[in-house]
């Protein structure tokens, strides 16, 4: 709550200085992936529906702020919206045809229909098959701030991962987010209080869309470029990755997930192929040792020394948001 | 007895599981303002005789009246607002938050504020004071930001029964409130019992021989899921197939 707070003003801070030492680039990406990440942690840490698909949610809307871009020439913002706005109403479909079943139905099928998005983004004369859409400008923010470089653009995309961090911390900590935490620790009873929960999950699956999509439509933006990748069911792995190993169920942990996932993209692209080997072990290293995730492990050390009051408990062990 | 003293009515209740028929033909009615016990072996059906009263499983067939309204098909959280609140025989609190948040999460369902993603939660503070009010009634003042799941066993149960007098049902269902207690909390809770109970109607299950005689107006006797008795406990009590039921069953819950 109160250290949240603080985190946040410092991360800003720090942000603010970074471009002055790092790569823009870099970090740009870092806070879409982030977002991403915080987005499927709404769901998965705060609502306890564990999704396989998400990636559906980040790469349509990559797909429809690039072509809005390119192909539209619209502004800058309006294509992200109009990215957000669609996944969305793609979250509101999904989650309508998927929220009734719980589990490993609930995941299996968000995973059929994701792919379904994937196969759409191949046959689709728009997307461009394997090539993607490339080359996808950066107008004017609102016409007049030029953010065609990095440099300039860094500051537009801390804003806007900010401002999607500021409405995930809002959602959980207002009336309907504790309607939802109490579904995700016992939906029987949240029903036996007179909750129709199926509204609550429906709702929080089309906000963690949403805001996936907020993340992905900034993206193609960031990387000017929306591909197959986006969309690939292999991103809806790494989002998981991403939210374990920092941490699910905290406010920062899919943060330091995000950011540790795409360092090693960068660092280690040069490996190829063996990078799905050095996640796997990364996998196997969270959920056999520090099954908090980095921030959760974090957060029961505080309290452990007495620093953290037992206040906002949320940070969920892997086994227990896998079973 | 008249058919309006009849707050809550089951007629020829049916469940089945793949052929098992867990309760079988059960008529059963409860008074209203009556403490009402359902007491019966282990298996019985008396856990799923309260699922089918509050809709958690559809009964196979037979029919269910609240007030005089049938609400057989009725969905479990329908049934919540009209004023029939049950708790669980596991305990079933809301494990990762607080005390104080698990009580107001009920405490906001009627108020409309449950759906708005956008306003904080200092919204609720409104309702702290009603919430503490009834912590205190279950004997948990004080523990306000403790994670319920961190509560030792008996406290959860407790924090289970505000959590329910939260929404003040009219019908309120306690499925084995003493499972898991030691004496000194069952003494408690049976005191606690007797003062939530008036003004409403309870249906209770318990195995605690001496709470059930102490508490009951009425007792429902279940045996593999047909009602084998029923009656104020001095009556039932006598009746051998009771006792035969009950042989070496119960009495330390
Ligand atoms: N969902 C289910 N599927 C299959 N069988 C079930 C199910 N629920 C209950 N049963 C069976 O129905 C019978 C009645 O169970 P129930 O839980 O209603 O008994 P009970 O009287 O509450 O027992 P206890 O005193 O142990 O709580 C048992 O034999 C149980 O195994
Ligand atoms: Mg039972």
């Amino acid at each position: 709550m109160k250290l949240d707070r603080y985190l946040l003003i410092a991360f800003v801070a720090v942000g603010l200085v970074l471009p002055l030492f790092g790569d823009t680039f870099f970090l740009m990406k870092v806070y879409c992936f982030a977002l991403f990440a915080c987005a499927f942690n709404l769901l998965v840490g705060y609502a306890g529906l564990l999704a396989f698909g998400h990636a559906a949610f980040f790469g349509a809307a990559s797909y429809v702020s690039a072509f809005a871009l390119k192909s539209w020439g619209w502004p800058m913002e309006v294509a992200i919206i109009a990215s957000v706005i669609s996944s969305a109403a793609l979250g509101l479909v999904f989650g309508a045809i998927a929220i009734r079943r719980t589990g490993i139905y609930f995941a299996m099928i968000t995973l059929a229909l994701s792919q379904i998005i994937y196969f759409m983004a191949v046959q689709l004369p728009f997307t461009q098959g394997e090539d993607g859409i490339h080359g996808v400008p950066r107008p004017p923010l609102l016409g007049f701030i030029n953010v065609s470089s990095d440099e300039q653009l860094y500051y537009f995309v801390l804003a806007v991962f900010v401002f999607g961090f500021l409405a995930i911390y809002r959602i959980v900590h207002s009336p309907f987010g504790h309607t939802m935490r109490s579904i995700r620790d016992n939906e029987t009873r949240a029903i036996s209080l007179g909750y129709d929960t199926q509204h609550y999950k429906l709702g929080v699956f089309v906000l963690s869309a949403a805001i996936a999509g907020l993340a992905g439509g900034t993206k193609a933006a960031v990387v000017q470029l929306a591909s197959l990748t986006d969309v690939h069911f292999q991103m809806s792995g790494e989002v998981i990755l991403m939210v374990i190993v920092g941490g699910v169920g905290t406010l920062w942990g899919p943060v330091i997930g995000a950011a540790l996932i795409v360092a090693m993209h960068d660092y280690l692209a040069s490996i190829g192929e063996w990078m799905i080997v050095i996640q796997g072990l990364l996998f196997l290293a969270v959920v056999q040792f520090f099954r908090r995730g980095i921030m959760g492990e974090l957060l029961a050390l505080l309290s452990r020394i007495g620093l953290r009051k037992g206040t906002d408990k949320n940070e969920a062990t892997t086994g227990e948001t896998l079973a | 007895m008249s058919s309006q003293d009849i707050i809550l009515q089951g007629r020829g209740l049916t469940k089945s599981f793949g052929g098992f028929f867990a309760v079988n033909g059960v008529d059963i009615g409860v008074r209203r303002g009556a403490i009402h016990s359902l007491i019966g072996p282990n298996g019985a059906g008396k856990t799923t005789l309260f699922n089918l009263l509050t809709k958690i499983h559809l009964p196979s067939s037979g029919q269910i009246f609240l007030e005089g309204a049938e609400i057989t098909s009725s969905k479990p959280q329908a049934i919540a607002r009209k004023g029939m609140v049950r708790s669980f025989q596991i305990s079933a609190c809301f494990q990762r938050m607080t005390v104080l948040e698990n009580v107001r999460v009920a405490l906001q369902r009627p108020t409309g504020l449950a759906y708005r993603f956008w306003r904080a939660d200092a919204c609720l503070d409104v309702l702290n004071d009603r919430a503490r009010e009834l912590l205190a009634s279950v004997g948990l003042e004080g523990a306000d930001d403790a994670i319920a799941g961190e509560l030792p066993y008996g406290r959860k149960r407790a924090l289970e029964i505000a959590t329910t007098l939260a929404l003040d049902p009219k019908v309120l269902l306690l499925d084995e409130p003493m499972a898991g207690l030691g004496r000194e909390d069952i003494a408690l809770v049976t005191a606690l019992i007797r003062r939530i109970s008036k003004g409403r109607t309870t249906l209770l299950v318990e195995h605690n021989m001496k709470v059930v005689a102490e508490l009951s107006d009425t007792i429902t006797v279940l045996q593999r899921g047909e009602v084998i008795a029923e009656g104020a406990y001095d009556e039932i009590s006598q009746l051998p197939e009771v006792r035969e039921a009950y042989l070496g069953a119960d009495e330390d819950g």
